[in-house]
């Protein structure tokens, strides 16, 4: 399978591995796909009290387009409000990483895993 | 080191120089270009003689008669032709036939065209360490049971099944026994006899000769008898015809007897190789061999690296030449089916990767492999949340996941 530049430069060089203190409320966890699926994506955005993400990490289980999604997600949404986090869309993201359409999924992924970070965040902050 | 590092040997081989150099000798006006069909002139007479040397030297590393080779364009068409043509030639007799699930796409798809002819098929499962035993064909023998095949070599897992065993079995119940031996020539000894087999299948570009070629064993005494496939003008006695491709014929020919010759040297040193890739992986955590490591041959292995998904693997691996658990062009993953029918799970199967060493492979090569292989599973796995659950002591068997 022939990847893009830009995939393989994240694949290469992953952006923000790692993991936040799940206990604080000004974190919030994302985790979606399934082993079975072959892809996993663990996503976690630190906010402040304005709701702006200051930190984003992730790890992912998935293929080389899965791993890039998630490492160009982390970039995108550092210093963004989380309402406009959320407002991100697949198609940017496979647009930016040049995904063939097999591998849209692993945009869709990344995609589902900011907005349930953002809706993780918001509950345990209560708004 | 020239990379990437060679380790598909079970996929394909390189020519051996040797063998190239024998085909171009049958190509071109100063060779041997005649029909070996034609009697009438030298032309035919050198080719036709040419076609029987490599007859001989194919039938040697079986021990079988010249006369029981039949020439086919590999071991795909030879699986057909003994499957599609003993069945229906036995037809009367029955309609049974028994194979296993691990068996090559080969077998597997002309078993589902029988299927559709209105045949009746017994696909085996194999134990946990991947053989078929020979108790499981006894107990699937039914009276009109006509054919049984089963692979002596799986090509995913190394793992060698018992055929003189199975062989047994068959002959004693009076059932036609077909065993294709794509991977197992010039790996393991192979004898006709002993093994009781009736047909077994061979392809040349698996053991160091050209692609397209292959060749049919059917056993003379007691007669095996088959219904041919291609129609033509007869070659082969009538159960494969098309004019026959002499410099493939002699490149297969000249490739077995190299291979029957290399045998027991290329076991030895093999094995030290598969030992010592083993050796160098096994030590790190949740890395598993798969199928048996005693019943198999040295040249492939099989290992799955757990936590880490197959195609990212595969991708952190660019230096090697491997092949996945997995079918890495669909969307939707396909795992193994051979070793899903081991019980692996489907993760489980993706990150699986098959090494098979030949005889082109070096120590450096090896350790070499083991340095990127150790590099690549260590990254993944920094990278993989299944991993931190696995660590914090989370059973992946117990968490709900958002299905996708
Ligand atoms: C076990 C087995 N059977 C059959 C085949 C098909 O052989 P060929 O490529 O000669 O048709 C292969 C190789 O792909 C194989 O490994």
């Amino acid at each position: 399978m022939a990847y893009s530049d830009k995939v393989i430069d994240h694949y290469e060089n992953p952006r923000n591995v790692g993991k936040l203190d799940d206990k604080s409320k000004f974190v919030g966890t994302g985790m979606v796909g399934a082993p079975a699926c072959g892809d996993v994506m663990r996503l976690q955005i630190q906010v402040d009290s304005d709701g702006v993400i200051e930190d984003a990490k992730f790890k992912t289980y998935g293929c080389g387009s899965a791993i890039a999604s998630s490492s160009l997600l982390t970039e995108w949404v550092k210093g963004k409000n989380i309402n406009d986090a959320e407002q991100i869309k697949n198609t940017e993201i496979a647009q930016e990483l040049a995904l063939p359409p097999v591998k849209i999924h692993c945009s869709v992924l990344a995609e589902d895993a900011i907005k349930a970070a953002v809706r993780d965040v918001r509950g345990k902050q209560g708004v | 080191m020239t990379l990437p590092i060679y380790l598909d040997y079970a996929s394909t081989t390189p020519v051996d120089p040797a063998v190239a150099d024998k085909m171009m000798e049958c190509l071109t006006t100063s060779g041997k270009f005649g029909n070996p069909a034609s009697r009438s002139h030298v032309f035919g007479w050198e080719a036709e003689s040419a076609v029987e040397v490599a007859r001989a030297d194919v039938a040697s590393i079986m021990g079988a008669d010249p006369r029981e080779i039949v020439w086919t364009s590999g071991a795909t068409e030879a699986n057909n032709l003994a499957i599609k043509g003993c069945a229906h030639f036995n037809v009367r007799k029955g309609k049974h036939i028994i194979t296993s699930r691990i068996e090559h796409k080969a077998v597997l798809d002309t078993c589902r065209q029988l299927e559709r002819e209105g045949f009746e098929l017994t696909y085996l499962d194999p134990d946990e360490s991947g053989l078929i035993q020979p108790e499981m064909v006894s107990a699937a023998i039914r009276e009109d049971t006509t054919v049984v095949s089963i692979m002596h070599v799986n090509n995913e897992l190394g793992t060698r099944n018992d055929i003189a065993s199975i062989g047994k079995v068959c002959r004693d119940r009076k059932v036609f026994f077909h065993v294709d031996a794509a991977q197992s020539a010039g790996k393991t000894p192979i004898d006709v006899e002993e093994m009781n087999v009736d047909m077994m299948s061979f392809s040349a570009h698996k053991l160091y000769g050209p692609k397209g070629i292959g060749a049919l064993y059917v056993r003379r005494k007691p007669r095996v008898r088959i219904e041919a496939q291609i129609h033509g003008g007869g070659h082969e006695r009538g159960m494969r015809s098309g004019t026959l491709p002499t410099h493939q014929i002699v490149g297969m020919g000249e490739a077995f007897k190299l291979g029957h010759e290399l045998l027991e040297s290329e076991i030895s040193r093999i094995t030290a190789l598969r030992e010592r890739l083993w050796a160098g992986v096994a030590d790190m955590e949740e890395v598993y061999l798969n199928g048996s490591a005693q019943q198999s041959v040295p040249g492939i292995i099989n290992i799955s690296f757990a936590f880490v998904e197959g195609e990212s693997l595969i991708m952190a691996l660019r230096d090697l030449a491997v092949s996945s658990g997995s079918a890495c062009t669909s969307a939707s993953l396909e795992p193994s089916y051979v070793l899903r029918a081991l019980g692996l799970n489907d993760e489980m199967a993706h990150s699986s990767i098959r090494f098979s060493i030949g005889r082109y492979t070096t120590k450096e090569q090896i350790d070499d492999t083991i340095a990127k292989v150790r590099r690549a599973v260590e990254k993944l796995r920094e990278l993989s949340p299944l991993w931190d659950m696995f660590k914090d002591g989370i059973d992946l068997n117990q968490v709900e996941w958002s299905a996708h």
